[in-house]
């Protein structure tokens, strides 16, 4: 039986100078604990003994604030939950409420989805690359990602007119059509990527300080992983072969090739080799959608529930109404309750709305995978030494603004 | 549009995407389904309702009975402990409603297990004691709602502060807070 989150207050008195053990605070501000962490450290020495976080930092009370906006207006606010992957965000989201609402969504869309949630994935694997790799001293990957990163937000700003906060995936499709040669830049982009990934690959996997920093550290067995409701690259790098897009496929996946790298090593070490091959299956999902790229429209033949066309406000009366009714009363979605989850760049995430048919959700619930990731650190961290907890919570790509909400 | 469950695993004549919205109709036409047949062989009076609604099954159990069901349950398959939460049907009552979900990693296929708690001790059995993971979600819903786990480990807010007053997601806290 696995323990989780006994506080630590006190440590016991010590007999003597012999084996003192000491209560160490690491955070908020430290900044290897990716934003505003607090782990309460009980240590022997250098040796880790219990590991108590401490979150809310950075809650916000999107819950709450979910439930006074209309259902289109939460799609901002979801951008800020897991804003290192605000397009994964959204498109939970959207599949959420477009269970509830049955709505059947255009192939061009759904490919386009597709294409934004692994993008989005890229973008979070490489700020996680550039990130842990820092922590464990070697600086000069940051760099090399956070170039690439910066191609990917130039390509969401493109498209989305935002760099982070996209919002680009909407209730019924998408906001609008991409623009003219965004495909084709998107394209070149990938197109570079694999030979970057070799080139981090070439800093990192031979590097003996690198090796023997990550080598058998942060061990999480099966057991404990499912026990403790860890999912996503760190669950895959503990041997659980699951991962929603090929076992519970949304949004189209189920046409799209590509292996799901598992490993059974349990450590850090195996949780950045899997996180590299994810990469570069995200790149061949990537190709895969563009070589397939539908044509068609990118939004659902809802007028009740999407925005019109820009010219069509201009002509038409009835869009018109539509365009006045949905931004002033919102649309009513039949009452029930649905879960759907999808794999993000840390996990499973799931939304789960609950609709009293009204215009505005009745509650909406964000299943994120680092909230549960981190109830699994004591067991990581225990018995291990201070360095090592730094190391551990770069290898589970940790982000406050999705464990506080 | 696949079901929500694979065909080799659970065989059905007809796809069971409509909406079966009682507890006599799931049991009429999903007897077959391995959470029903789990739950029926295990106690068939601790489920109250059942549901199943836009391809998600939904069972509604005694709350008295959480922790036995959950076992149940998991010895049926479904292994992993996916998330929890509750909702607030003020002003009716019984007012909170539980939900967990449970995943099946083998049967590649989610419950929501339901539980309704009433005013003014809203109260129910920890079920860290079957899944170590419940921990920081059930502290969540004690935290935002105030209902409380008995045998939880450490039944303490996790995201507010620890003098907060109140329980915001609780439909009588305003959005604003109190001022």
């Amino acid at each position: 039986m696995v323990d989780v989150g006994t506080p630590i207050l006190e440590v016991p008195e010590a007999q003597g100078t012999e084996g003192q053990h000491m209560i160490l605070n690491m955070g908020p501000q430290h900044p290897s604990t990716h934003g505003v962490l607090r782990l309460v450290l009980e240590i022997d020495g250098e040796t880790v003994l219990r590991l108590y976080p401490e979150i809310g930092y950075l809650h916000t009370g999107i819950e709450k604030t979910c439930e006074a906006k209309f259902y289109q207006q939460v799609v901002p606010l979801t951008d800020r939950i897991d804003y290192l992957g605000p397009m994964a965000n959204n498109l939970c989201y959207a599949l959420a409420v477009e269970k509830l609402l049955e709505l059947e969504i255009p192939p061009k869309a759904q490919w386009m989805r597709v294409l934004l949630a692994e993008l989005t994935r890229l973008n979070s694997h490489l700020i996680w690359l550039g990130t842990h790799a820092m922590d464990i001293g070697a600086l000069t990957v940051f760099l090399y990602t956070f170039r690439e990163r910066e191609d990917i937000l130039r390509l969401f700003e493109a498209i989305a007119g935002q760099r982070m906060m996209t919002s680009y995936i909407r209730i019924g499709g998408l906001s609008m059509e991409p623009p003219l040669g965004w495909l084709d830049r998107l394209q070149e982009f990938i197109k570079g990527l694999p030979e970057k990934i070799d080139e981090y690959s070439n800093l990192l996997t031979g590097n003996p300080i690198f090796i023997n920093r990550l080598k058998g550290v942060g061990y999480l067995s099966q057991e404990d992983a499912i026990a403790l409701g860890v999912t996503g690259p760190v669950a895959r790098a503990s041997g659980i072969d699951f991962d929603v897009r090929r076992d519970m496929p949304y949004s189209g996946y189920e046409k799209f090739q590509f292996q799901v790298p598992v490993s059974n090593d349990c450590d850090v070490w195996a949780r950045y080799l899997l996180r590299l091959q994810e990469m570069r299956e995200s790149i061949k999902i990537i190709q895969q959608a563009l070589d397939g790229m539908p044509e068609g429209r990118v939004t659902a033949d809802a007028p009740k529930i999407v925005l019109p066309d820009r010219e069509k406000m201009k002509t038409q009366m009835e869009a018109l109404i539509h365009h006045f009714k949905i931004v002033t009363e919102g649309f009513a979605v039949p009452a029930g309750e649905v879960y759907q989850c999808i794999e993000s760049g840390h996990g499973l995430m799931g939304y789960y709305v609950v609709s009293d048919g009204t215009a505005k959700p009745y509650r909406v619930h964000m299943r994120y995978p680092g909230f549960a990731t981190l109830q699994a650190l004591e067991t990581m961290c225990q018995g291990r030494l201070i360095a090592d907890v730094v190391a551990v919570i770069g290898s589970i790509d940790i982000v406050l603004g999705e464990i506080d909400r | 549009m696949p079901g929500p469950w694979k065909a080799e695993l659970f065989t059905m004549s007809d796809a069971p995407l409509k909406t079966l919205p009682d507890k006599q109709a799931v049991l009429a036409e999903l007897s077959g389904h391995p959470a029903v047949k789990a739950i029926l062989s295990w106690n068939a009076d601790a489920l109250k309702k059942a549901k199943f609604d836009r391809g998600e099954l939904t069972l509604t159990v005694v709350p008295e009975e959480i922790v036995a069901a959950c076992q149940t349950l998991r010895a049926a398959g479904y292994n992993f402990f996916e998330d929890m939460t509750a909702v607030d049907w003020f002003p009716q009552s019984p007012r909170y409603q539980l939900s967990y979900h449970l995943l099946s990693h083998k049967l590649k296929e989610r419950i929501r297990l339901c539980a309704l708690l009433d005013d003014p001790d809203p109260a129910i059995e920890s079920i860290t004691s079957v899944w170590a993971g419940a921990n920081y979600y059930e502290r969540e819903v004690f935290d935002l709602f105030g209902v409380h786990f008995q045998g939880h480990p450490n039944l303490r807010r996790i995201l507010l502060p620890d003098d907060w007053t109140g329980h915001p997601l609780r439909k009588d806290y305003p959005v604003e807070g109190y001022r």
